[in-house]
Parts: structure tokens; sequence; C-alpha cells
């Protein structure tokens, strides 16, 4: 399991013309345990880069956020400032705008969540981290599991045990000819799709950016490569190579952008599901 | 050219869906601390601070409507104090006008009633000293007419009631020509 496999076993060199092309694959998201320690002999924590940057995530996220927010002042200023455009955007744009005044008790939640995957993501583009730690599955896995939980508690809690089933399975309002047709896939959405989707979204777009950025720098890289041969081929070669490069800062210019849409996005369905929980749907 | 096509080589074998426990156990913790660390210690605060900046703002345009409010009030006070004394100067300028059109009426009639008087006794005095003088030149002249005549004609006019007749109509006479003149 090396990091990048390809490239440091294929060890290509300038001007080395029979090296094959090291394409970046599923690979480049595996990594090395840089120490490995048991938990109660009931699994090994093996201490990854995306595990050491899910942890600096964690910090920076809680810290960031206390230091803000310790003493806040009536006319923010500084940091405080910048954390509250943040807060504001979550509390505004997400928990109000879906729930209303109801989304006020979630807003802590749908804050952790927003901020959590966003710092995750952002690391795909942090010089020193260039891993975004939601690529691994598990992270994607784990947070929408508790958005599950949280859901599925919430209804049952408002809507009672059988009365939230029943409004997922049979929601009311509807003729009852379409139930045989409607009941299934109410169930298979509600229950299953909801959470997978949610985890599979995230991971996909974070995996698929990774992977893009990867592939243009390693060309960027590797198309250099050629300039051992002469004329034509080696032009074609600088122009591969200054394209990629190009091409790799416009893709990191877009995954900024994909980066916080898809924090964004994450955030805003659960407040979505947090909703339906609260109130059967029509 | 099948430096192109190269495969790639070394692959993981692990399958990138199957999350391994410790990165499912990693992210778990990792979210909670950062939930906890949020819900406990940053946002209520920043939620309480929100709140009081509401109420401040808030705070700030009750005051404010509330001191517009006195002033309008003011101004209105204002502004039925200065109409107050505004329609009291008219007023007393309107007895001031009156006050002097009538002490002007009552000198000049005090000035007419004065000045007729004046005039009623002077030609009071006058028609006085005309009718005393007309006596007197009356006398005078019968005397002088009659001791004329008596000079003339002897003693016959010493009968005074003819005496008199002759002169009254000589006076007459002497009227009408003086009326014709």
């Amino acid at each position: 399991m090396a990091n990048f496999i390809t490239l440091s076993e294929v060890t290509c060199k300038f001007g080395d013309n029979e090296c094959p092309f090291p394409a970046p694959g599923a690979g480049i998201f595996e990594w090395q345990p840089l120490a490995s320690f048991n938990l109660f002999g009931f699994t090994s924590i093996e201490v990854t880069k995306p595990v050491i940057l899910a942890m600096l995530c964690t910090v920076i996220v809680s810290v960031v956020f206390i230091a803000a927010f310790a003493k806040p002042k009536l006319v923010p200023t500084g940091l405080q400032n910048v954390v509250e455009v943040g807060y504001l955007f979550v509390r505004d744009n997400i928990a109000r705008e879906i729930m209303g005044k109801d989304g006020d008790r979630f807003v802590p939640l749908l804050t952790s969540l927003f901020f959590f995957v966003w710092s995750m993501n952002v690391m795909a583009i942090i010089p020193g981290a260039q891993f975004p730690v939601s690529s691994r599955f598990a992270f994607p896995v784990v947070l929408a599991l508790i958005v599950w939980v949280v859901y599925m508690f919430l209804g049952m809690k408002n809507q009672g045990v059988v009365g939230y089933f029943k409004n997922i399975a049979f929601p009311p309002g509807m003729p009852i000819g379409i139930y045989p047709l409607l009941t299934p896939i109410e169930l298979l959405s509600t229950l299953i799709i909801r959470p997978v989707t949610l985890a599979i979204r995230l991971f996909a777009n974070m995996f698929a950016g990774h992977l893009l950025i990867t592939v243009f720098t390693v060309s960027a890289w590797y198309l250099l490569n050629l300039t051992n041969f002469v004329g034509f081929v080696s032009v074609i070669g600088y122009l591969g190579s200054v394209v990629s490069f190009i091409v790799t800062i416009v893709l990191t210019g877009f995954e900024m952008f994909i980066q916080a849409l898809q924090a964004f996005i994450f955030t805003l369905l659960t407040a979505v599901f947090i909703s339906s929980s609260l109130h059967a749907e029509h | 050219m099948n430096w192109i096509l190269a495969a790639e080589g070394a692959e993981s074998g692990s399958n990138v869906l199957l999350p391994p426990t410790y990165e499912l156990i990693i992210g778990s913790v990792a979210f909670l601390v950062i939930f906890f660390a949020l819900s406990k210690f940053a946002l209520p605060n920043i939620r309480k601070t929100l709140e009081a900046r509401t109420e401040s703002i808030e705070g700030g345009i009750a005051k404010a409507e509330k001191l517009q409010q006195e002033a309008s009030i003011t101004l209105a006070q204002y502004r039925q104090q200065l109409s107050d004394a505004r329609s009291e100067a008219a007023k007393i300028r309107t007895a001031a006008e009156s006050e002097r059109t009538n002490l002007i009426s009552e000198a000049r009639t005090e000035a007419q009633v004065v000045a007729q008087t004046v005039t009623q006794q002077a030609n009071a005095q006058i028609e006085a000293e005309k009718s005393k003088a007309v006596n007197e030149l009356r006398l005078d002249v019968s005397k002088l007419a009659i001791d004329l005549a008596s000079k003339i004609v002897g003693a016959s006019l010493q009968d005074d009631a003819r005496a008199k007749a002759v002169i009254d109509q000589f006076i007459k006479d002497l009227e009408s020509a003086g009326g014709k003149r």
C-alpha cells in the first residue's frame, strides 16, 4: 500500500522515454500507516495521513470556533467577524431556510457538520496536506450514519414510532391506488437511499476531484519527460505539459468551489431530512 | 509504444468503498469532538451575543422612535406657542389700533365741540355787539334827526308818537337803501 504507488515504484526519471505513464488510480487514496496501535484488542488504529488530517480538521474547527466566540462582542471584530459570517450562513441559509424557527435547535449540529465536512474537503488544496479527507469513504459514511440516526430518532420522537413508519410508508394525502407503487419507493428512499446517497455524493465528488487534479499534475510532470525526443515530439510534450499545468490550476480553483458546495449540499440535505422528520410529509 | 498504455503497476488491492474500522472510529470521534466543542463552548456564546445585538439594535430603534416622538411633540408645542403669541400680538395690535382710532375721533369730536362753542360764543358776542351798536346808532340817529328836524320845522315834532313814526319810516328807508346797496 504505497502512496503514489505508481509514481514511486516506476521511479521514472527525466529523459527516460521507456517509462510508462504512471496513471494515478485508486491507489493514490491508499496510505501507509505511520504508526499503528491496538484499541483494547478490538481493532488496530492505523495512523495514516487521512487520519492525521481528520484530527487536524477537528482541532482547527473546534479551536477556531471556541477562539472566535470565547468572548463575543456586540460589535464583532477580527476572527469573530469571519466565523460569525459562517455561523450566520448555516443558521440563516440552511437551518432557517429549510425549517424556519424550528431550525434554531439544530444549528449546532448543522454548523458542526458543515464546517467539519468543509474542512475535510479543503484539505485537498492546502499545500502540504493536499488530500481531501472526505475522499476516504469512511468519513462520509460516518457522517451520513449520524445524520440517519438523528433524523430517524427525531421522526419517531415527533410522530411516534408507528406513526413515523406509517407516514413514511403511506404518505398522507395520496390516492389509495398509488400506494402499492409508492410504499416500497418511499420506504427504500427514506430508510436506505437517503443516507447512502448522502455519503456517496460527498465521497465521489471529493474522490473524483482529487483524482482529476492528480491526473493533470502527473501529466504536467510526465510530459516534460518527452523532451529527450527532438523536434515535433518535444514541442508537443512541452505544450502538453504547460496545458496540463494550467488545467491543474484551473481545476484547483474549481475544486475550491466544489468543496464548499458539497459541504453546503451535505448540510442542506441533513436539514431537509430533519425537517421531514419533524412534520409528516404531505 | 507500450509506455503510453502502461498499466498502473501495483494496485493496492483494497476496495475504496470498504471503509476500514479505524477510520470509522476516528471519523465518529472527530465529529463528536467538534459537535461537543461547538455546541457547548462556542455557539451558546455567539447565540447570546446575537440576541443581545438584536435587542440592542431594536432597543436603539425604539429609543430613537421615542425621541422622535418627543421631538415632534415638543415641536407641536412650540408651534402652538408661536401661533398663540402671534394671535396675541395681532390682538394687541388690533386693540391698539382701535384705541388709537377712538382717541383720534374723541379728540376730533372734542375739538369740534370746542370750536363750535367758541364760534357760537363769538357769533353771539358779535350779534350782541352788533345789536348794541345798531341800538345806539338808532338812538343817536333818531336824536340827531329829531334835532335836525326840530331845527328845520320848529318844535312841531315834539309829539313823540308822530315823531317816532316818522323816524321809523326814515330808518326803514335808510335800511332798505342800505340793503339795496
